[in-house]
């Protein structure tokens, strides 16, 4: 199995992607606000991969730049590669729906004007389409009178799966579900990551964007873990079910905060993206810190024990 | 990061700072001018535009240059005092249609259609005529006539801020109800107000000059730009395209530029493209 | 001193026939920390509005110790902090001019929640989630409060942020001796932090 992934070419490669906010501070003056700095992350077939972050960590952009929806006032900078070429703006769009599909975070994402169905097939009325539809319907357990109702004759669970019904529909081979959970009760969440997994199963490449750690451990196989704008972490899901095989000291905090872990804060917040202009974020957070990790002009991405970690003395092996 | 290059923001304030001084320095020129543009001199009638008098002259000697000027002067005043009424009334009503509970509301509410479901020339003419015509006439007319579009937007804004989570809060946390409206509702509602003001002078510049126009507004002594028009529709065809054509032009142009103006502070004021 | 729901029936205008709350009766008592359990749909943030005083209930009372909570002046002793702090700060203020007009904060409370003087500059466009939560806490933790309705307070923020919420908030509920009344979705958060759990009920119209 492992084997036979590491063979696969990468269907999504994000290679040093910062996003850049521009705003007006006062009067005139123009000021650019980094959002998500020095990002790369990898998305193979067959594979989920979790983003999590707190919000307001800049998490929802990384969807938006992968997509070329950002918003007017920001700016991208590095390299996206979509099936092993470089993703622009336009090969978004064209793929967009097919090859490349988005579950967004709310229901407000359904046009509420137009019926289930033609949503589904965007308008075609072939047999084959249809067709397609209803056994996609199907599949998230939606009758096929579904296809008549309007979105407001949904309820909010059934809303959700039309959603993943539309973004599945043709294939794709890479979905990017953003928040696709919030509010929901941990079985109606449960039911939907399994929908998630098996999408997975069928060869597609996943990047499941979201707040939720434990959530995201249910069926992620790696997770990279954001911390004010910046990925301090890449591990395998396996590494959190022991505190020790992981790399970073906020990722070892995040472990021990979880309620049936102990449920245990450190001091400080996490800083808002971009208000930190010089060595690691964490550092005023970090037990371990030293002086060199608040003065260093950047922290370099180091490999250890076959995960990613952003820190100059990344937390050594220990059997707990 | 901060960079302090040239950028839209920058643009856009200095044409907003050009507009307001080039609108502003007609409306002066224009009440200097009154004097000289009543003067009549026959030895000058009917002269084209040329190097001496720029928008010509006509059948009685006087300088269509000065003409306009003041025309659009009084325009311009006759707008900036019929906006500002009909924005104070769009005000309060609106605030009183979101906050007086729901018998207010639908009456204002009904009022607002009622106004809004009668073309407005034809309104603006009847309070006209009502009035006695004259400064006040129109003044009545053209106020009375342009409060329904803002108010329906005030009332919307008002209810909308009302059931904002934060005001609730606030209110909650016993903080009184007139700081809650000055500190809190009227911040979030100047934009919307500043854009919907000077987005009325356009029209109401626009209804003073027709209703003028067809004799129901300003009286003929008066160097309104609707009466300069149709003294000159009689000429027309004489062949003295000049007297129709500056004075017009140069109506639409003031139009244009407060319209733009309006436009610029929406851009400047709306988060959707403030920071573009 | 109790906050109590007394049989309070409540549905929004024009709904009548499937009221969110339909007979429902709740009490928490000074000290408590009682858990809310439903799904998705069932009306824990309605009840919370409710015992808030946001919303009337169309029957039954909210009383809080036998008073009706409308007859409490000034600042209310029951305080909601809201899942979603971006939505209740004014975006056009600074931090500072916020916080004081709901009265000035107590010293150990800004530092039990590591709220730092360089936020009072600050507009909340500039706070991040976690950061803005805090605040909110602070804000609704004035000395008059007596019950804290907490709906989903730490569901958007990270881990470590909700454990320092928590813990702060278990300390201070202690202190003062408040009534919590915790909304989540995370039953092993609920676990960790109540003394009691209440499930809402499923809704009688529903069952057909």
């Amino acid at each position: 199995m492992e084997k036979e992934r590491q063979n696969k070419k990468p269907i999504l490669e994000v290679h040093h992607v910062s996003i850049w906010f521009t705003r007006y501070d006062q009067g005139i003056r123009r000021s650019s606000l980094p959002v998500i700095r020095d990002l790369s992350l990898t998305v193979e077939p067959g594979e989920v991969v979790a983003v999590v972050g707190a919000s307001g960590s800049g998490k929802s952009l990384l969807a938006h730049g992968i997509l070329g929806i950002l918003p007017y006032n920001s700016h991208m900078e590095g390299e996206i590669l979509y099936g092993g070429e470089p993703l622009t703006k336009e090969r978004a769009e064209k793929l967009r729906g097919n090859g490349l599909a988005l579950i967004p975070q709310g229901v407000t994402y359904l046009d509420p004007l137009m019926k289930v169905g033609a949503q589904l097939t965007r308008g075609r009325k072939d047999e084959k389409t249809k067709e397609r539809c209803r056994q996609v319907l199907e599949k998230y357990g939606l009758g096929p009178e579904t296809a008549d109702l309007y979105p407001f004759e949904l309820s909010g669970g059934m809303a959700r799966r039309v959603l993943i019904a539309s973004a599945v529909m043709d294939e794709p081979r890479l979905i990017i579900a953003d928040e696709p959970t919030p509010g929901l009760d941990a079985r109606a969440a449960g039911r939907i990551l399994g929908h998630f997994r098996e999408l997975a199963e069928t060869g597609a490449g996943m990047l499941f964007i979201t707040h939720d750690l434990e959530l995201a451990l249910t069926i992620a196989d790696r997770v990279v873990v954001f911390y004010a704008g910046e990925t301090i972490e890449e591990a395998r899901a396996e590494d959190f079910q022991d505190e020790g095989r992981l790399r970073h000291p906020f990722t070892r905090a995040l472990f021990r905060a979880m309620p049936s872990h102990g449920f245990a804060p450190i001091r400080g917040s996490q800083p808002y993206p971009g208000t930190v202009s010089s060595g690691c974020p964490f550092a005023g957070q970090c037990e371990a810190g030293r002086k060199e990790c608040g003065e260093a002009d950047r922290i370099p991405v180091q490999r250890v024990r076959g995960g990613l970690v952003r820190c100059l003395y990344p937390e050594k092996e220990e059997t707990v | 990061m901060t960079e302090r290059h040239w950028n839209r923001r920058a643009g856009t304030l200095l044409f907003l700072v050009l507009a307001i001084l080039v609108l502003a320095g007609i409306t002066a020129a224009g009440i200097f001018l009154e004097e000289e543009a009543a003067v009549t001199d026959f030895s000058r009638t009917n002269l084209a535009p040329g190097a001496e008098f720029w928008f010509g002259t006509d059948w009685m000697g006087r300088d269509m240059f000065a003409r306009t000027i003041a025309g659009l002067s009084l325009s311009i005043r006759i707008g900036l005092l019929t906006a500002a009424v009909s924005a104070a009334a769009a005000l309060v009503l609106g605030t009183m249609a979101a906050t007086l509970g729901r018998r207010a509301d639908s009456a204002i509410s009904w009022c607002i259609d009622l106004v809004m479901g009668i073309p407005h020339i034809l309104l603006v003419m009847l309070i006209s005529i009502a009035c006695g015509r004259g400064f006040a006439g129109v003044v009545a007319g053209v106020s009375l006539s342009h409060w329904p579009s803002l108010a329906r937007v005030i009332r919307g804004e008002v209810l909308q801020l009302k059931n904002a989570p934060y005001i609730l809060v606030e209110e909650k946390l016993g903080v009184s109800k007139l700081q809650v409206a000055c500190r809190h509702m009227l911040p979030h509602l100047f934009p919307q107000f500043l854009t919907g003001l000077i987005l009325l002078f356009p029209h109401a510049i626009l209804h003073e000059a027709s209703v003028t126009f067809l004799g129901f507004g300003l009286s003929s002594e008066q160097p309104a730009i609707g009466v300069i028009l149709s003294e000159s529709m009689q000429y027309l065809t004489t062949g003295r395209w000049w007297l129709a054509l500056f004075p017009g032009l140069s109506l639409v142009l003031v139009v244009v530029l407060f319209a733009l103006l309006g436009e610029r502070a929406r851009y400047l004021l709306d988060p959707a493209s403030a920071h573009e | 001193m109790t906050l109590e729901a007394r049989d309070v029936t409540f549905y929004y205008r024009g709904k009548k026939k499937s009221p969110v709350l339909d007979h429902f009766s709740l009490y928490i008592n000074s000290g408590e920390r009682v858990g809310l359990k439903a799904p998705s749909g069932r009306g824990k943030t309605t009840l919370c509005r409710l015992l808030a005083g946001y919303e009337r209930p169309v029957k039954g009372e909210i009383l809080l110790d036998g008073k009706p909570l409308g007859a409490y002046r000034g600042a209310c002793p029951v305080q909601m902090v809201w899942q979603h702090p971006e939505t209740v700060v004014d975006p056009l203020l600074r931090l500072g001019t916020t916080l004081s007009e709901a009265g000035d904060v107590e010293e150990r409370l800004r530092e039990a929640l590591h709220i730092e003087e360089g936020w009072m500059d600050r507009f909340p466009s500039e706070l991040s989630g976690g950061e803005l939560q805090r605040f909110c806490l602070a804000r609704a933790l004035h000395p008059g409060v007596r019950f804290l309705l907490c709906d989903e307070i730490s569901a958007m923020l990270d881990l470590v942020t909700q454990a320092q919420i928590w813990q702060f908030l278990l300390e201070e509920t202690k202190r003062r001796s408040l009534g919590l009344l915790v909304v989540s979705h995370d039953d092993s958060l609920l676990d960790q932090v109540c003394t009691r759990i209440v499930e809402l009920p499923f809704p009688s119209w529903r069952i057909f």
